[in-house]
């Protein structure tokens, strides 16, 4: 397929935007730098699993355990000697094949037992890491590196410009219109002739992946990390919310909808520590009920407003 | 119009539910460019036949072939694409799409595979075919029911399947649809596609079929053309009851 003056419009202005924000770290602020790191991250895990849930309306609550297993892979990674630039890779081997197997054992399921497994597969992961540090006699790791949190940030938003560039690619193609139309009916989909269980295994790889060197990314920055932190539910659920705030119809969607919860959370973590939980099921009951569709339903539900009000005029 | 080879035929193939047996024993042939209805009384086991051969539902017992090949151990999808393709009983659009994208679906993952402006092309020919074609652009929310019919046969048709099964699809029509409806299946007909009828509709049996597959609990009770299966007394004992026969 070629491509049209859209296509290079809309590619020239992420690659704008991806510019400006490698800027940030000029600044100098490093706790700008700090919540830029942070919406890097979520912004990274919120396309990728939006690429796999969007289009297919499953909502996996996994990211913690991709997130976590590339954590722990460069831990364990740099511990065993290895080079860090070689943990990533590996990270995403390891991500999309812990993908695989969870596809290939659950994505037959659909609606709720799949949001469930996912929850009890991130649990499950944990607790087997902690049980495995329990027995080597150790409670956590250390990775130390000579990467900086400014390395940190720009490896983040290289990840985020490979995950929208695979989020276009896919969408453009034979395999984001089959999630489509899985998406809509799944009956029609396998009566079309579409392999079903693959086509959703492969975007869950896809994601798996992603989050999983994400989570290699960010062992640097904790220095030392432990079950409780790598595996945090949390994580999960911030990222689910966060891409359904922004919506999941648009590649750009989560995007919209990490920067401004993001900084909502850093202000929530700052002024009610010990409520954040009770929060964060607030914001997810306020978001599923008056935003159902994200940002991206209100801006195209406001477009078409305005094109009517247009046709009457 | 009864021509050519066999392209499908079932043997022995026969469905349980638990102790229920919906399909029992079903035996037949069909022959390229042939229409062949299969009718019976509700609940006789015709819909659940035409899943037999679509792969919705694995028969327990006996073969289903495409061609002299085995098919009825194979996936919906396998069996879409090697050229089985079917419309649902209570019509099923993508809802989130265009009317061309839903028949985009079948010219693009169907038995014969296109993609770009090959398979858009494809798509509104088939839309031009079933007079659907001036709203290629529509939502498929906006349409009217007859027309959302339309939009399920042309995907259907964008596959350019081998054998087309179409599950009741004149039912719930008004009569003057039900014109435009037998008139368009006539059309494919005439076009020599082979297709397997599920039907109540009496005047489209009679006016489209070359040959009748008659059910009745789940068993075959005749076979032959309109006029020979619909008089024939143990047809009109299941439809009527033993009182009428």
């Amino acid at each position: 397929m070629s491509m049209t003056k859209r296509d290079w419009q809309s590619i020239t202005l992420s690659a704008v935007l991806l510019a400006v924000a490698a800027c940030l770290p000029l600044t100098g602020d490093a706790y700008m730098l700090s919540i830029g790191i942070t919406i890097a991250m979520y912004a990274v895990l919120a396309t990728s699993w939006a690429l796999f849930s969007g289009p297919t309306h499953y909502i996996s609550l996994a990211t913690a355990a991709f997130f976590g297993l590339g954590t722990y892979t460069t831990a364990i990674g740099i511990e065993n000697g290895l080079n860090y630039w070689a943990t990533l890779p590996i990270a995403a081997i390891l991500g999309a094949v812990l993908a695989a197997l969870v596809g290939l054992a659950t994505l037959r399921l659909s609606g709720v037992y799949f949001v469930i497994f996912t929850l009890g597969l991130a649990e499950l992961v944990r607790q087997v890491v902690t049980w495995g540090q329990n027995v080597s006699g150790q409670k956590g790791l250390y990775v130390l590196t000579d990467i900086t949190e400014v390395h940190i940030y720009w490896q983040l938003l290289v990840l985020g410009g490979i995950v929208y560039l695979t989020g276009w690619a896919i969408g453009r193609s034979r395999l984001g219109f089959a999630l489509r139309i899985i998406g809509d009916d799944e009956e029609v989909a396998r009566h079309s002739g579409i392999n079903t269980s693959r086509a959703k295994i492969l975007l869950f790889m896809v994601s798996g992946a992603t989050a999983a060197v994400v989570g290699s990314m960010l062992a640097p920055r904790y220095i030392y990390i432990e079950p409780a932190l790598a595996f945090t539910p949390m994580l999960s659920f911030l990222v689910v919310i966060m891409a359904l705030l922004g919506g999941t119809g648009r590649l750009w969607g989560p995007l919209v909808g990490v920067i401004p919860f993001t900084l909502l959370w850093e202000a929530i973590s700052a002024s009610f520590p010990n409520q954040t939980t009770l929060l964060l099921g607030l914001s997810f009951l306020v978001i599923v009920y008056l935003l159902p569709r994200g940002f991206v339903g209100l801006i195209e539900s406001g477009k078409r407003k305005l094109r009517e009000r247009e046709a009457f005029a | 119009m009864t021509t050519g080879a066999t392209v499908l035929s079932l043997r022995g193939a026969t469905k349980r539910f638990g102790g229920l047996v919906a399909v029992n024993d079903m035996d037949f042939d069909v022959a390229e460019h042939e229409v062949l209805g299969l009718i019976g009384p509700n609940g006789s086991g015709k819909s659940t036949t035409l899943n037999l051969i679509s792969g919705a539902l694995k028969p327990t017992e006996g073969t289903i072939s495409l061609r002299g090949t085995p098919i009825s151990h194979l996936s919906a999808a396998d069996i879409a694409r090697r050229g089985i393709a079917r419309t649902f009983q209570l019509v099923r659009l993508l809802p989130s799409m265009t009317v061309l994208e839903n028949v985009r679906a079948g010219a693009v993952f169907g038995h014969r595979r296109r993609w770009g402006a090959e398979a858009d092309a494809h798509a509104l020919r088939m839309l031009a075919l079933v007079g659907l074609d001036r709203r290629a652009n529509a939502h498929v929310g906006e349409l009217t029911y007859i027309d959302t019919k339309r939009v399920e046969l042309a995907r259907v048709l964008a596959s350019e399947p081998k054998v087309l099964l179409l599950d009741e699809w004149l039912a719930g029509l008004n009569p003057t649809e039900l014109e435009e409806g037998i008139a368009l299946i006539k059309r494919l007909r005439d076009e020599g596609r082979t297709i397997i009828l599920v039907e109540h509709v009496m005047d489209a049996i009679r006016s489209l079929c070359d040959r009748c597959v008659v059910m009745s609990t789940g068993t075959k009770i005749a076979e032959g053309t309109p006029e020979e299966v619909l008089s024939d007394p143990e047809v009109i004992r299941a439809y009527l009851g033993d009182d009428d026969a």
